[in-house]
């Protein structure tokens, strides 16, 4: 038996409480069994319901003698009753508990709990999200107008030879975003040239014209597609590489540690990544015709019976200088958008490794969007034009 | 072992191996670390781990806490060796233990509440509203309380490295293994440190295990450790961190745990 009287048995069993009140004044918490977590803790209310049971209750004291093992799940019931009671101005002393409890209270009381409010509790109204929401589309197209201006003021100090990068940098570039996207250029490419080929050959073969396969391959893919297809592959490809490296440069305060070296990271990290593509696009692109048009006489020939020959003369026949400098031109602008979106994106990530997918997907999307922005752009210049 | 149990079992616990290593050799590849480490840890121990930078500390938390399998050699975790059990055995001993990280290793897509009750709510059943007031404990024992709502990115180094000690004591566990806790944190804060480790010891009853350089909190809290040395890349010195600093005769564990005082400093040039 215990010093209470109690069976030490109780001890074994799960977590109760009881309450015995020597004065009119004082109350008196028996805490019994093993509160662990996990355990069915007996419910908070059980207290208030006896102190407001009795307005009289001034003191509230603790036995413990009935109490086995124990755990964090006892502190967290101490520190409601210690926080109920400063609410209630109820005075509670902590004799009659185990040392070791009354330690880790105090430790648990001893930084007061900081008063800034929480987030989580704030409701906003629907006016106020929306001016919010306002508020951040301003900020961001803002951000972007100064990156593109920073970008014009590191293309300008290029030029005249003042850009502080590596050379070697840019030529690490060129090579990824260059040599090592040709397999998946020409695996998108060729199977593009296939379809536009097999989707022109249905209305084409009714009126007897399946030659002009050759025509409509050659012109879609030289003129747009092409490029388009291209860009789209870059955007996913090395867009989202940009957004990422630099995204994680700016979590590990890389890009602090370069401005504080007086390196301006948009000569340094942007810079060439723009150069990079402006100068890979449209050499991918010629390369996508290229496999475009191979794939579009695989259906041709193999499909139609058109010979060889007479698919290149045709190809040959409905191209001009005008239609391969639109394709080749709106590669250069496609390669432009792509990585200034990767590393827009990049140098607006947050300091977190969430942040750094965000601004992964963000760049391909805002890439994507981009070339079809600049796609109808150019096309509606082009018909102006009359070209 | 929690509360009042260990507080009948004290002196039993003093001497009570829970965590044996034997001949233990951690290599990358052909790159050995350390090799033939054999010590023991009991229960209820503040073991400190020492060494210069670069001597494999971080590795050999690893190897103890199943992230690395070892070259050679065996731990053995209350007379289991740890890596000669299948995988599911392997997870049942490290539920009862506890890992900080030297960087923190908070997740950054979760609250610092979100970080603990997820692993509260993996291994008990308890609902949402317990977890968080459990969550609010932890950190308001690392004196974090209100903290509850931030995210890692939205707090300091400091901070962030008792966010990942509240974590690690999510469930009570039996053994806590902290990597630098105290490296980056303000003297208050690393006493405060020091003071809740020892609270954890005489109250819960927990093991601690800790890779640190502050020689503070060596002396302040440790009752047991080894020195792994860079060179000869193996334990050069074993046992309380005072006797250690009053009675070891080799230089390199003095000239660590007296920063450097038992050396003459480098004369000036020039200088007769």
């Amino acid at each position: 038996m215990s010093e209470t009287g109690e069976p030490r048995e109780i001890r074994n069993f799960g977590p109760e409480l009881d309450f015995v009140k020597p004065d009119n004044d004082v109350l008196i918490v028996k805490l019994f069994g093993t509160w662990k977590i996990g355990s069915q803790v007996p419910g908070f209310n059980r207290l208030t319901k006896e102190l407001e049971k009795d307005s009289l209750i001034r003191k509230i004291r603790f036995d413990s003698s009935g109490l086995g093992r124990w755990d964090s799940i006892l502190i967290t019931f101490l520190l409601k009753i210690a926080n109920y009671c400063e609410q209630k101005q109820i005075e509670l002393t902590t004799e009659g508990l185990p040392e070791g409890v009354i330690n880790l209270c105090k430790l648990a009381s001893s930084v007061p709990e900081r008063t800034a409010i929480r987030t989580s509790q704030i409701k906003l109204s629907l006016t106020t999200r929306v001016g919010i929401h306002v508020a951040r589309i301003w900020g961001s197209i803002a951000e972007t107008i100064t990156f593109v201006g920073e970008i014009a003021i590191a293309f300008f100090r290029f030029l005249t030879g003042r850009a502080r990068f590596r050379w070697s940098d840019l030529l690490l570039i060129i090579q990824e975003s260059g040599a090592q996207a040709l397999p998946i250029v020409s695996l998108i490419s060729l199977l593009v040239g296939l379809i536009l080929a097999f989707v022109g050959s249905i209305q084409l073969k009714m009126f007897g014209a399946q030659i002009y396969i050759a025509n409509l391959v050659a012109i879609a893919m030289v003129r747009a597609m092409g490029a388009i297809m291209t860009g789209i592959i870059m955007a996913g490809r090395t867009g989202a590489s940009f957004a990422a490296r630099i995204g994680s440069m700016q979590v590990n305060e890389e890009i602090d540690a370069l401005k504080t070296a007086g390196l301006p990271p948009m000569e340094f990290l942007v810079l060439p990544r723009i150069i990079a593509l402006a100068v890979m696009m449209p050499l991918l692109t010629l390369y996508a015709n290229l496999m475009g048009i191979l794939g579009g006489m695989i259906v041709g020939v193999g499909g139609f019976d058109i010979g060889i020959r007479e698919y290149l003369n045709a190809t040959k026949g409905s191209l001009t200088l005008t239609t391969v400098g639109i394709g080749l031109f709106s590669s250069f602008i496609f390669g432009i958008l792509v990585a200034t979106a990767g590393c827009l994106r990049g140098m607006q990530c947050s300091r977190s490794a969430s942040a750094v997918g965000e601004a992964t997907t963000s760049a391909v999307v805002t890439s994507i969007v981009s070339i079809i922005i600049a796609t109808a752009i150019i096309t509606i210049g082009c018909n102006i034009l009359g070209i | 072992m929690i509360g009042e149990v260990q507080k009948q079992n004290k002196d039993k616990a003093v001497f009570e191996p829970i965590i044996v290593v034997e001949d233990l050799t951690m290599a990358f590849g052909d790159n050995v670390i350390q090799r033939d480490l054999t010590f023991t840890i009991n229960r209820g121990d503040i073991f400190i781990v020492m060494g210069g930078s670069g001597c494999g500390k971080s590795t050999l938390m690893r190897n103890l806490i199943g992230l690395q399998r070892p070259a050679r050699g065996k731990v053995f975790y209350d007379k289991e060796s740890f890596w000669d059990i299948e995988e599911s055995e392997r997870e049942r001993i490290l539920r009862r233990i506890g890992v900080m990280y030297q960087g923190g290793a908070l997740w950054s897509s979760m609250t610092l509440a979100e970080n603990i009750m997820l692993i509260i709510q993996e291994y008990q059943k308890i609902d949402h509203d317990q977890a968080l007031e459990l969550a609010s404990l932890k950190l308001a024992l690392v004196g974090l309380a209100g903290f509850e709502d931030y995210y890692p990115s939205e707090i300091s180094g400091g901070m962030k490295k008792r966010a990942s000690i509240a974590r690690a004591m999510a469930l009570d566990p039996e053994i806590l293994f902290l990597d630098e806790p105290s490296g980056g944190l303000d003297p208050i804060s690393a006493r405060m440190l020091d003071d809740l480790i020892l609270q954890l010891k005489s109250s819960m009853g927990t093991t601690v295990v800790v890779i640190t350089h502050e020689l503070a909190s060596i002396f302040s809290i440790g009752n047991d450790s080894v020195f792994l040395d860079t060179e000869s890349k193996t334990i050069i010195a074993s046992g309380n961190p005072k006797k250690l600093l009053e009675e070891c005769d080799n230089a390199t564990v003095r000239r660590f745990l007296t920063r450097g005082a038992s050396e003459p400093r480098i004369q000036a040039i020039g200088r007769a």
